[in-house]
């Protein structure tokens, strides 16, 4: 992969959000906004968002944290949105009315992209055009009060999937979106945790310099709806990576390369106990969630490292 | 700067002021605890930089010099994930005196 990204030399760059955004204390959307737009601060770029916390915590009328050009979008049609500009500025380009080598940008929730922004997100992707769309997944609709999402994690517990006698949480697991991307046949797709900093802002900075369609999908960890302390958002990402729960990889022209592989797979209950929305799986009846949850994550570690060996 | 009425919005509702964000001070939200620097443990590592939500630490020519307690919501993550030297953090905790 890419050189060495030297820290020292990065916080000479000017940070493209703006403090005063009003996300939560200790949330992770704003550091992955934040060093998205750092990875790309060589380029000009022009970014949006569809509806969720980051976009609305960050453009309260009448004030914005972007220093970038962004574009509020709804929430179904992040997607759509940015096609339409990038084959505006295309057409520019074209006609010769602007020659900068700009670099379009999404970042979207889960609810956003899992779920209702889908089907304008594998059409941007089919069509082909030229931008990079970033998903930060905190695993359910935040904004709006924790409901589930197809990224919620099995027997998480939401507003929506309430543990209680009915139910134990979220009874399906998640959606792997990843995957999905990645069969679009796309240039790269590829997963990556704040945590690990080095190898996100790495595949970033690939990204921007491919052709085409990318997609990056990022571990957000929420304290409000994964009831986990203000402090720990980066602790908790870099557990999602050691257990597995978040492998980091890329799909790069149909090649599969995991670009982390913890020395030892921690169990899944480390990820699990520190966060409230699981509490309620540590009891007798319930134990077979996290059983399933970490047959689930061996399944899916073994399958990519499988994939991993055919693609070399 | 907020406008007045309608009349005073840009066509499409563009904000022309790029990052005016920075005009509210989330400092105010801090109920417990704010970061405090302790310089001589500090390697300049520039972790609590890249990991601050609130771009909130402030650095000067690759070193770290401090906090901007207008905008430091005291989340804790820059103390957590602090390295420090020698075992010793150059980030703690401590309760805010009001
Ligand atoms: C069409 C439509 N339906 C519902 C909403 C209400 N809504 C706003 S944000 C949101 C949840 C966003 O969830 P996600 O994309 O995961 O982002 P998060 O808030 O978790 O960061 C919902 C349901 C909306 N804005 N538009
Ligand atoms: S609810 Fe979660 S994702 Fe939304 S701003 Fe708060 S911490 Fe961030
Ligand atoms: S994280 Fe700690 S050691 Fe690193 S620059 Fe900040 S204060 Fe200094
Ligand atoms: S306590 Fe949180 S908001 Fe304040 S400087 Fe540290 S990381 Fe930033
Ligand atoms: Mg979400």
């Amino acid at each position: 992969m890419a050189v060495q990204i030297n820290l020292k030399e990065l916080s000479k760059k000017e940070l493209m959000l703006s403090p005063g955004h009003r996300l939560c204390a200790g949330c992770t959307a704003p550091i992955i906004a934040k060093m998205v737009l750092l990875a790309a601060a060589d380029y000009p770029v022009v970014a949006n968002s569809p509806t969720g916390c980051l976009e609305v915590s960050t453009c309260i009328s009448d004030y914005t944290a972007w220093k970038v050009p962004w574009i509020h979008t709804a929430f179904e049609n992040a997607g759509a949105t940015l096609s339409g500009v990038e084959t505006m500025y295309r057409a520019w380009k074209r006609k010769g009315k602007i020659d900068k080598e700009v670099k379009f940008i999404a970042i979207g929730g889960d609810g956003g992209t899992y779920d209702i922004g889908l089907q304008s997100l594998s059409g941007a992707m089919e069509r082909g055009h030229d931008l990079l769309y970033v998903c930060y997944d905190n695993g359910a609709y935040m904004n709006t009060g924790i409901q589930r999402s197809s990224a919620t994690p099995l027997g998480a517990d939401t507003t929506t999937s309430p543990a209680g006698t009915a139910v134990p949480g979220k009874v399906q697991r998640r959606k792997d979106l990843t995957r999905i991307m990645a069969a679009h046949n796309i240039p790269y797709a590829a997963q990556a945790a704040p945590s690990h900093w080095q190898d996100f802002l790495k595949k970033v900075k690939k990204a921007l310099e491919i052709k085409g369609p990318k997609f990056i999908n990022v571990i957000s960890p929420c304290n409000r709806g994964w009831r986990s302390r203000l402090d720990d958002a980066i602790q908790l990402s870099r557990l999602a990576v050691q257990t597995c729960y978040w492998p980091l990889y890329e799909v790069a022209e149909g090649a599969t390369k995991v670009t982390y592989k913890p020395r030892e797979k921690k169990p899944i209950e480390e990820f699990l106990k520190v966060q409230g929305r699981f509490k309620h799986l540590f009891t007798p009846e319930n134990e077979w969630i996290i059983k399933k949850f970490q047959q689930d994550i061996d399944q899916e570690w073994e399958r990519l490292l499988q994939e991993e060996s055919q693609s070399s | 700067m907020k406008p007045e009425g309608w009349r005073d919005l840009t066509p499409g509702a563009v904000i022309l002021d790029a990052g005016n964000a920075r005009e509210v001070k989330t400092g105010t939200w801090r109920t417990v605890d704010k970061p405090v620097f302790k310089e001589e443990h500090c390697s300049n590592c520039m972790l609590c930089w890249l990991f601050c939500p609130d771009m909130a630490v402030i650095v000067k020519d690759g070193k770290m010099v401090g906090f901007d307690y207008e905008y430091c919501k005291g989340c804790g993550i820059c103390a957590f994930e602090c390295p420090g030297k020698k075992g010793q953090k150059a980030i703690f905790m401590e309760e805010e005196k009001k």
